[in-house]
């Protein structure tokens, strides 16, 4: 075991991507000497060459674009989109293109690519720099979302969505970037939970508390601050935002009777509104309460000065358990 | 009034520039057999095809526009949904198909019949789309004929980065060498898609080949709600060659396709060809150029034919006997026929088939849906008793 940060974790991945496969590339904005704005390919372009590690021309729909055509010829690209915020210029190429190659060909294309967006608030940034669009692309089928949320998944989930068939919508938490864990390196990704897996990260037995990327460390250190209320909170990091895991949230909340769910983009019509759905669908006698949503609200990203305001923290979502045992 | 006035401003070239389609020694035209069906000879493009070569080319220009005929009338039949003929590109499609080799990848819009033709598509093929019956389902890599691609321009992309593992694969230089070649409109060259393959292909040196046919018409806006520049010449601009050439003559089509694609296989770089042609037809059959463009224009291009301009150098030259042309007439009668049976008793896909090649392996939700939606039809077999 190492103890890595989710960045570094990243780094490792990649690298063990990288040499695993000849055909695995990794392209976008200031990848190559620079390393990305946040690192994640430091060192990378050296040890694997220009042709590898590919800085490109600053234009995000003709990094995908391009990443489709270097896809069928039989390669597996590995696109940084710098910011979450810039990746609509690509969304053509990524909902119109990339999600529905396959189906367009009838099975007879893949298109093995990966895009990575670093997601989410919380860095005092500039507007663009702090959303969270992982819906548009849940919503599109033919696309794999997944997001991850401490290093060891971060150093397993990028091989695992490299290693993907389908395209792959890799979110990543940015400001958990520094955030450390222990990351078996040695081991690969052989005995990794399946990408589409969710897992869960504490066991409970009163509430099913659902959060993924960067809310799943909020949503454990909520949990633990509702232990002092007898509360015992079971926290589930969804990893894969589409397909969900719907299996494994179920049987929480069969067992908790009550569901929360937590998450930065906004509520409404956001990844929470189709798990309610779903959860009341399957669990509808087992639910002691409706299940409630935290999250951004419905309004664009707010100036950062006020982002601890929109960004859901542990208060909002412990108020929200709390309205879980009001009914 | 607005037609007037629409086509006052496509008929006159701007007052410092010579008409656009006038053969000239600068390269900015190049024509190699004039719409008289007279060959001319260009210094920068040496062409020895036989009579063989030329009847072949003026038998694949025939078949395609009768199978474009026939498809329009199978729209009109109701037997296909819309149809996006290419009357008038005929000598861009087929010079340029042609000019491919086996090796090289062609990435085209939806309108690339002629070039579908020459990479060995079945038009049938081509009909499913335009039927509802798939969105198009070819092997792309065994016809080295990618799929059509709807999107305006965005396959321009998805060339430009194929033409990147080309080069990653050691495939430029050499005998095994390959390049690629894009078709795209005139329309297409003001999207970002387009400007950004550029960009990218000029700073990679890609090798692949930019074949803009201008047909004028982007739907209803003439060519100058595009550029104020005619086309080739944006390509200067990004650090690469650009030419014109006359795309209702097959010959040149196929010769300056050659030279580029060769160029592109041999390591030098992109090209943008505009092949300047005409749109003859309407933009697909929902269309109606009535509204937007006048009849003289039509008029005009019908000198300019691609098809007639070969026979009457095979004729003059007498490189081909009455029986051939017979004989390629007969071959369209039968070609037509064909397509017009395999339509018209073409099945609808199955129902289940909606829930097919989503994900490699299908995710629960896909599964969930297809078992759900199953025993909903099921159950309609079950209250008839079955």
């Amino acid at each position: 075991m190492t103890n890595l940060t989710l960045a570094r974790a990243l780094n490792e991945g990649l690298r063990k991507a990288l040499e695993n496969d000849p055909k695995v590339l990794i392209m976008g904005e200031d990848v190559g000497k620079l390393g990305g704005v946040f690192r994640i390919t430091d060192g990378l372009q050296k040890d694997f060459g220009e042709a590898r590690v590919i800085d490109t021309p600053l234009a995000e729909s003709g990094i995908v674009g391009t990443a489709i055509g270097l896809a069928l010829r039989g390669y597996r690209p590995v696109c940084e989109i710098q910011f979450d915020g810039f990746v609509f210029p690509a969304v053509d190429q990524i909902v119109s293109q990339l999600a529905k190659m396959r189906y367009r060909s009838r099975g007879q294309v893949s298109l093995p690519a990966v895009i990575r967006i670093p997601c989410g608030g919380g860095i005092g940034a500039v507007e663009h720099h702090s959303e969270s669009p992982e819906v548009l692309f849940a919503h599109t089928a033919g696309l794999r979302v997944v997001a991850c949320a401490d290093p060891a998944d971060a150093f397993t989930m990028i091989q695992q969505s490299v290693s993907s068939d389908d395209p792959v919508i890799f979110f990543e938490p940015k400001r958990r970037y520094w955030d450390k864990g222990e990351v078996a390196t040695a081991a690969g990704v052989a005995g990794a939970l399946p990408l589409g897996r969710a897992n869960v990260a504490l066991e409970g037995t009163d509430v099913t508390l659902l959060g993924y990327g960067p809310l799943v460390r909020t949503c454990l250190e909520s949990a633990v601050a509702a232990r002092e209320d007898g509360r015992r909170v079971e926290v589930i990091d969804l990893r894969s935002l589409s397909p969900l895991d719907v299996d494994t949230i179920c049987a929480s909340v069969r067992k908790t009777g009550r569901c929360v769910v937590a998450h930065e983009a906004p509520v409404y019509a956001g990844l929470g509104a189709e798990i309610a759905a779903r959860v009341t669908e399957r669990c509808f006698y087992h639910l002691e309460a409706p299940v409630l949503r935290v999250g951004g609200f419905g309004t664009p990203y707010p100036p950062s000065r006020l982002e601890e305001h929109y960004l859901p923290d542990l208060d909002r979502i412990l108020d929200a358990v709390d309205r879980a045992f009001g009914y | 009034m607005t037609v007037e006035s629409g086509a006052a401003t496509t008929a006159a070239p701007a007052p410092d520039q010579p008409a656009p389609d006038a053969p000239d020694q600068a390269g900015e035209f190049i024509q190699l057999l004039t719409p008289e069906g007279e060959r001319i000879d260009h210094p920068g493009y040496p062409l020895a095809l036989s009579a063989a070569d030329i009847r072949s080319l003026y038998r694949d220009l025939v078949l395609v526009r009768r199978i474009d005929t026939v498809a329009i009338s199978l729209q009109r039949q109701g037997e296909l949904g819309i149809w996006a003929s290419l009357l008038g590109q005929e000598a861009a499609q087929i010079g340029s198909g042609r000019a491919l080799s086996a090796r090289d990848m062609a990435f085209p819009t939806y309108r690339e019949h002629g070039v579908a033709w020459c990479r060995g598509i079945d038009p049938v093929k081509l009909l499913e789309l335009y039927r509802g019956v798939s969105h198009g389902g070819w092997a792309p890599e065994e016809h080295k004929f990618h799929l059509y691609t709807i999107v305006i321009g965005a396959q321009t992309l998805h060339a430009t980065g194929y033409a990147m593992g080309i080069q990653r694969d050691g495939a430029v230089g050499g005998d095994e060498a390959e390049a690629v070649i894009v078709y795209f409109g005139d329309g297409a060259t003001s999207q970002g898609d387009v400007n950004e393959a550029f960009v990218w292909a000029s700073v990679f040196n890609a090798p692949v080949v930019f074949f803009c046919q201008n047909n004028q018409w982007a739907i209803s806006e003439p060519l100058e709600k595009q550029s104020r520049i005619p086309l080739y010449q944006r390509a200067r601009g990004f650090g690469f060659p650009g030419l014109r050439v006359d795309g209702n003559d097959v010959l040149a089509c196929y010769a300056v396709t050659q030279k580029a694609m060769q160029a592109a296989r041999e390591g030098q770089g992109p090209t943008l060809i505009e092949a300047f042609t005409y749109r003859m037809g309407a933009h697909t059959t929902t269309d109606d150029p009535t509204r937007y463009r006048l009849a003289s224009e039509l008029e005009v291009w019908k000198h300019k034919d691609p098809i007639e301009r070969v026979r009457a150098y095979l004729v003059r030259g007498g490189l081909a006997e009455p029986e051939f042309f017979a004989g390629v007439d007969e071959e369209a009668n039968q070609a037509g026929a064909r397509v017009r049976e395999a339509c018209r008793t073409m099945p609808d896909p199955l129902p289940l088939t909606i829930f097919d090649h989503v994900y490699a392996e299908p995710t629960a939700i896909v599964r969930t849906e297809r078992q759900q939606y199953a025993a909903y039809l099921a159950s309609f077999d079950e209250e008839a008793g079955r």
